[in-house]
């Protein structure tokens, strides 16, 4: 019986070992099992429906707004002081939340979201709208300059790459030159100009500033590739300079990219909040995270929910961020192995029992 | 090429500074009758008609003439000259960043490498994470957070300086805990190893919190001499191995030098005592536990006297911090402080009496009370960096084909990795260290606003605030400079401690 098993098991690992897959499907499977980054994926997708859902879709300029509303009944210029002093709390502060995720059989009230789930600021205005507005105003900063950073630092990384010479001489000084500037000096310099604007100029602007540790990285990346034999073959199969960048080196570098990109993203949405708190990022009326953060941080000791939910957005956005290039680093790593884990080990040990 | 980056980076600073800022603007709401006057007066004394990139070079011409001794990077706006600004605030800064760097790499270090040596144990993951929660933190969140509950509550709790046992029960379990899971082993190892750390723990808090100690802390010479012998083991265990008798005999005679020191050196740290007698303390037990080293044996001579040096580096600080903690009660209690020892805001106490202020001891105590909650803040959000740093560096050198080698003819773990693994992993540390620091100034404008210090972040705070031109670039080029310089060294450093890559050209 046991014999039997063990050699319809010992078929399963050959049969498995010889399946054949492609390098997309490989790094996929290898994602896959990295529990902590699958977690966040799921969990940052869900954050990035929910805020953007309830707060709806905010693009365009001042001047040319754009919106689409979302579910959530308050706006963030709403105020509601008689919702703010029904949702008072035992010691007297008003606004306390009323979300209530503790079920009746431990405090007997039950489950229940209420008027104001995040709680009220002191004259009344909703928070979960504030909330919610920032963080989609953040995630759209970390969006916005993760792309572009990730297109502007590929092409530079790329050419300076690639080509060699002067053209690299050149454009990597030109990267040293961004790179002295300290980005968060570039972001206040930028922000104080284009942060009345609205967010989308703001972001587009600090994605031209944010590119230069990406393209540094892909151009080590295609300096080493270029000289592989798998581009001499296609150079002398007669393919264009644009041919083999594109078809040959980009696809074998997109590891470098992906990975630096999501760096790029949880720096930015850093960044972005630490601007906004020194008040050169989104300016007043409109919020972000971080200016919640530095509006409502004096209040600290007697309305904490206040400076609690905007900080809880921020980490769990760039924790999620930073565990996804975790796992994706881990993927694409070729001298990545699995690790054995406990029950690989018992297993093994019954099939050599069994043998 | 160095001059030409740095020339390249503050045009473009000096150029998007000057065409996004509006010194006209405070202008605009203006009342006054002379304000047709006051507005030229402002365009003639900022040159405001020239074009920005003209304008650049007429500000460049400052510096150039620094080359001759004559450096000028213009006036403030509040008309002070920018070299003494910068002056003044330099080294506020580099007290906010030494401190913050040196914290954050031993300790990111130390916790990467047991991690790396523990994949994948327990401790592994715990640090993971909450090396990526710190990755995620940003400092201004972390630093109201400080300010609650590590200053505001624990001023609150010196005013009763007692612990709820249950509190000290749960802290001893967690550094059992910790300590456990850090020596690992089998697993009835690490229940022994927990069960009596739990419990020293738990009685020593108990006993501190009973004699109310964080009022009056001190360690005597009972406290130093512990220190100083756990000092000497640890060291020992590290560089030789506790095997070696004669470097455990160096370095226990270097503790042994310290701890009888304790009342001889008190003579040098008097109240008029100053920076210098500090280094005379140093230089004394450095250099008796040097002779010692030398004596003990002829043999080996070099590694005897590093291991008692050593040693003896480690364990005076706890001499001197005990001299620091014994003035800690007169100060919490004196007017100034008035029992509130750790501040939120600001870099020095400027109610202290001048009495107070000329005593080193006393001074060093206000300076290091101030510096507690921004070093914590700048040390918890780079630590987690250098954790995952020395972590994947440390993995990488261990599954190399030499450390096997090593390994296979039947060398301890100890030498395998302290002295094979372990140096070639911190090869690379010397690049981003190097790069840390520089990328300092830029975190310090956070650090700076939130803890309310004066320093280089502070102006640059001011500079855009004021649209403050000749400031932002005298800031500007001085980070830059920096930066610059910082990569410089790097890679000379790079050379020098890896013979293997040599500056090409």
């Amino acid at each position: 019986m046991s014999e039997k098993s063990s050699e319809k098991n010992e078929n399963e690992i050959a049969l498995h070992e010889t399946e054949s897959l492609s390098q997309g499907q490989i790094i996929f499977r290898r994602f896959v099992r990295h529990k902590a980054a699958m977690f966040s994926v799921f969990a940052l997708f869900f954050i990035i429906l929910f805020t953007y859902s309830a707060s709806g879709i905010h693009l365009g300029t001042k001047a040319h707004p754009f919106t689409i509303p979302g579910w959530w009944k308050y706006s963030i210029t709403q105020i509601d002081p008689e919702g703010a002093i029904a949702t008072m709390c035992k010691n007297g502060v008003t606004g306390c939340p009323t979300l209530d995720l503790i079920p009746s059989f431990i405090d007997g009230t039950g489950l229940n979201v209420g008027a104001h789930p995040m709680g009220t600021d002191i004259i009344g205005t909703d928070y979960f709208a504030l909330v919610t507005r920032g963080a989609e105003q953040s995630i759209m900063v970390m969006l916005i300059v993760g792309l572009l950073g990730v297109l502007v630092g590929t092409t530079i990384g790329a050419i300076a790459g690639y080509f060699g010479g002067m053209v690299d001489a050149i454009l990597m000084r030109l990267t040293d030159v961004f790179l002295v500037t300290p980005t968060i000096v570039i972001g206040a310099v930028i922000g104080r100009r284009f942060g009345n604007l609205g967010i989308v100029p703001l972001a587009l602007m600090l994605g031209f500033f944010a590119w230069m540790g990406l393209a540094r990285f892909v151009r080590t990346e295609f300096l080493t590739l270029r000289e592989r034999e798998f581009v001499d073959a296609a150079r002398l199969a007669g393919a264009s300079d644009a041919r083999i960048i594109f078809k040959h080196i980009l696809p074998n570098a997109i590891g470098v990219i992906i990975v630096a990109g999501t760096l790029l993203m949880s720096g930015a949405i850093l960044i972005e909040t630490a601007l906004s708190y020194l008040g050169f990022g989104v300016q007043a009326p409109d919020v972000s995270l971080g200016t919640l953060i530095s509006q409502y941080q004096d209040s600290f000791s007697v309305s904490p929910w206040l400076f609690w939910w905007p900080g809880a957005f921020i980490v769990s956005i760039a924790l999620c961020i930073n565990f996804i290039g975790d796992g994706l680093r881990d993927a694409f790593d070729p001298r990545q192995k699995r690790r054995i884990t406990l029950k690989d080990r018992m297993k093994a040990r019954e099939t050599k029992v069994g043998a | 090429m160095m001059l030409l980056i740095v020339f390249g980076a503050s045009f473009m600073a000096y150029n998007l500074e000057a065409l996004s800022s509006d010194p006209l603007a405070v202008f605009a709401e203006s009342t006054a009758k002379n304000k047709q006057y006051l507005i030229a007066r402002m365009i003639r004394d900022l040159n405001l008609d020239v074009p920005p990139p003209l304008r650049f070079f007429m500000w460049l011409k400052g510096i150039i003439s620094g080359l001759w001794g004559h450096l000028d990077l213009g006036k403030t706006r509040d008309n002070i000259y920018v070299i003494d600004a910068i002056g003044q605030a330099i080294p506020t800064t580099f007290r906010l960043v030494i401190a913050s760097t040196i914290l954050a790499i031993v300790l990111g270090i130390t916790i990467g490498m047991v991690t790396a040596i523990r994949q994948y144990s327990r401790f592994d993951y715990v640090m993971t994470f909450i090396s990526f929660l710190l990755f995620s933190l940003p400092i201004f969140w972390v630093a109201v957070l400080l300010k609650q509950y590590m200053a505001i509550d624990f001023n609150n709790f010196l005013a009763k300086p007692d612990i709820p046992i249950p509190l000290v029960i749960i802290f001893g379990l967690i550094a059992g805990l910790a300590m456990a899971s850090i020596i690992g082993g089998p697993r009835s190892r690490f229940w022994k190893i927990f069960a009596g750390v739990s419990i020293g723990a738990t009685l020593l808090l108990e006993y501190l919190s009973l004699t109310h100690w964080f009022v009056k802390p001190g360690l005597g010479v009972i406290g130093v001499g512990v220190l100083a012998f756990g000092a000497a083991a640890v060291v020992t265990q590290i560089s030789t191995g506790l095997d070696n008798r004669r470097s455990l005999f160096a370095a226990l005679g270097a503790a042994t030098v310290v701890t009888a020191g304790y009342f001889p050196l008190h003579l040098l740290m008097g109240a008029k005592a100053n920076f210098l007698s500090v280094l005379a303390i140093f230089a004394i037990t450095l250099v008796l536990s040097a002779l010692i080293g030398y004596l003990v044996e002829k043999t080996d001579r070099a590694v005897n006297i590093r291991t008692a040096v050593i040693t003896a580096l480690i364990g005076t600080l706890p001499l001197i911090l005990d001299r620091f903690m014994s003035e800690f009660g007169g100060y919490l209690n004196s007017d100034a402080v008035n029992g509130r020892p750790v501040p939120t805001l600001g870099q020095a106490n400027d109610l202290l009496t001048p009495q107070q202020s000329n005593n080193f001891w006393i001074q060093g105590l206000d300076f290091t009370m101030h510096l507690i909650l921004p070093t914590m803040a700048l040390t918890l959000i780079s630590f987690a960096g250098y954790v995952r740093f020395s972590r994947g560096s440390l993995l990488e050198v261990l599954n190399m084909d030499y450390i096997r080698t090593a390994r296979a003819k039947g060398l301890t773990e100890r030498t395998v990795i302290v002295r094979h693994a372990m140096r070639n992993a911190l090869l690379p540390l010397t690049t981003i260290l190097v790069n840390d620091f520089a990328g300092v100034i830029g975190g310090a404008i956070i650090t700076e606003r939130v803890f309310g210090w004066k320093g280089m972040g502070q102006l640059f705070n001011q500079a855009l605030v004021n649209y403050d031109l000749n400031l932002f670039m005298g800031v500007f080029v001085i980070s830059a400079i920096l930066t610059v310089l910082a990569n410089l060294i790097a890679d000379l450093l790079f050379g020098v401690v890896d013979p293997r890559i040599r500056i090409r050209k």
